[in-house]
C-alpha cells in the first residue's frame, strides 16, 4: 500500500463510520427498500476496507458477487413480495427487543475487551501479489474446498430453482382463457389469524 | 498507523449489529440481511488476520472466498424459501412462520 499513513487512518475512519451508519440503517430503516439499498452502501463500504488490507482480488470479488448479485437478488426479492405491512404488536414485544440490544452490547463489550487485551503474534506486512498467492493456494493445498465450492454453488442453484418453481397445470377444456395456469395452493391459516377471527366473532 | 484492534473493533460493531437485527426484525427479508452483515463480519476478520498476521502467505482471504460462496448460496435459497412461505401465507411476517411447530 502506497498511501501515507494519515490517509490511510482518515480513510479508514470514513470507511468504518459508513459501514456501521449504513448497517444500522439496515436494520431501523423503515421501509424494507431503504433496507435494500443501504446494505448495498456496507457492502461497497466493507469491499473499501478489503482494499485498505490488501485484498485487492477479494475486495473485487466482494463487490461483484455482493453488490453485483446477492444485493440484486435481494432487492428482487423484495419487489416480488412488496405490500405495506402492518405487523401486529407482539405480547411483550418490547421485553423481547431490550433484552437482545443488553445482550448484543454486552457481546460487544466482550469482543472489543478480547481484542484490545490479546497480545497479538503481529508480523510486519510483506507485500505479495494476492492474486498470484491465492491462485496458488486454490490450486495446491486448497483444491478439494474449490471443487466442492463449486459443487455447493450448483445444488444451491438447482434448490433455489425446485423451492422457488410454480406448478404449472394444462388448462382444461371450458376454462376461460384469463384463468391462471398456476396449481392452487391452499392459503395456510397462520395462528395469529386464527385468534384475531376467533376474537371478532366474540 | 493503522493496527489489527482497529478492524476488530470495526467487525464486532458490524456482528452485533447483525445479531440484533436478527433477533428483533419481523420481516423476513430484513433477518437475511442480517445474516449477510454477520458474514460480512467475519469477512473483515479474515481480512484483517490475514494481512497483519499471515501476510506473506494470505490464507485467510482464500477462506474469506469461500464464506462468500456459501454466503451467495445461502441468499439464494433462503429468498427461494422466502418466496415459497409468501405463496402459502401470504405474509413475510416472522410471528407467523410457525409450520414445523408442534
Amino acid at each position: 500500500m502506497t498511501l501515507g499513513e494519515g490517509v490511510q487512518l482518515v480513510t479508514f475512519v470514513v470507511l468504518s463510520a459508513m459501514a456501521i451508519g449504513f448497517a444500522l440503517g439496515v436494520v431501523w430503516a423503515p421501509s424494507i427498500v431503504y433496507s435494500g439499498f443501504l446494505l448495498g452502501g456496507v457492502f461497497l463500504s466493507m469491499a473499501g476496507l478489503y482494499l485498505l488490507l490488501n485484498a485487492d482480488f477479494v475486495a473485487a470479488a466482494q463487490v461483484l458477487i455482493y453488490v453485483g448479485a446477492v444485493n440484486v437478488l435481494i432487492l428482487f426479492a423484495i419487489m416480488l413480495v412488496n405490500r405495506r405491512y402492518t405487523f401486529a404488536p407482539l405480547k411483550l414485544g418490547w421485553l423481547r427487543n431490550g433484552v437482545t440490544a443488553v445482550v448484543c452490547l454486552g457481546l460487544f463489550a466482550l469482543l472489543t475487551a478480547m481484542a484490545l487485551n490479546t497480545p497479538w503474534q503481529l508480523e510486519p506486512i510483506q507485500p505479495t501479489s494476492s492474486v498470484l498467492v491465492m491462485g496458488g493456494h486454490f490450486f495446491r493445498e486448497y483444491l478439494l474446498p474449490f471443487e466442492l465450492a463449486s459443487v455447493l454453488l450448483l445444488m444451491a442453484l438447482i434448490g433455489a430453482i425446485v423451492l422457488a418453481r410454480r406448478e404449472f397445470v394444462i388448462p382444461q377444456a371450458g376454462e376461460g382463457d384469463l384463468s391462471l395456469l398456476e396449481r392452487a395452493r391452499p392459503q395456510l391459516e397462520s395462528e395469529s389469524e386464527r385468534q384475531a377471527e376467533l376474537v371478532s366473532t366474540r | 498507523m493503522l493496527q489489527l484492534q482497529f478492524f476488530l473493533v470495526v467487525a464486532a460493531v458490524l456482528f452485533c449489529i447483525g445479531i440484533y437485527g436478527l433477533i428483533v426484525s419481523r420481516n423476513a427479508i430484513r433477518v437475511l440481511m442480517s445474516i449477510e452483515l454477520m458474514l460480512n463480519a467475519v469477512n473483515l476478520n479474515f481480512m484483517a488476520f490475514s494481512n497483519f498476521v499471515d501476510s506473506a502467505m494470505i490464507r485467510g482471504q482464500v477462506f474469506s472466498v469461500f464464506v462468500i460462496t456459501v454466503a451467495a448460496a445461502e441468499a439464494a435459497v433462503g429468498l427461494a424459501i422466502v418466496l415459497g412461505i409468501y405463496r402459502n401465507r401470504a405474509t413475510i411476517d416472522m410471528e407467523s412462520f410457525n409450520l414445523l411447530k408442534w
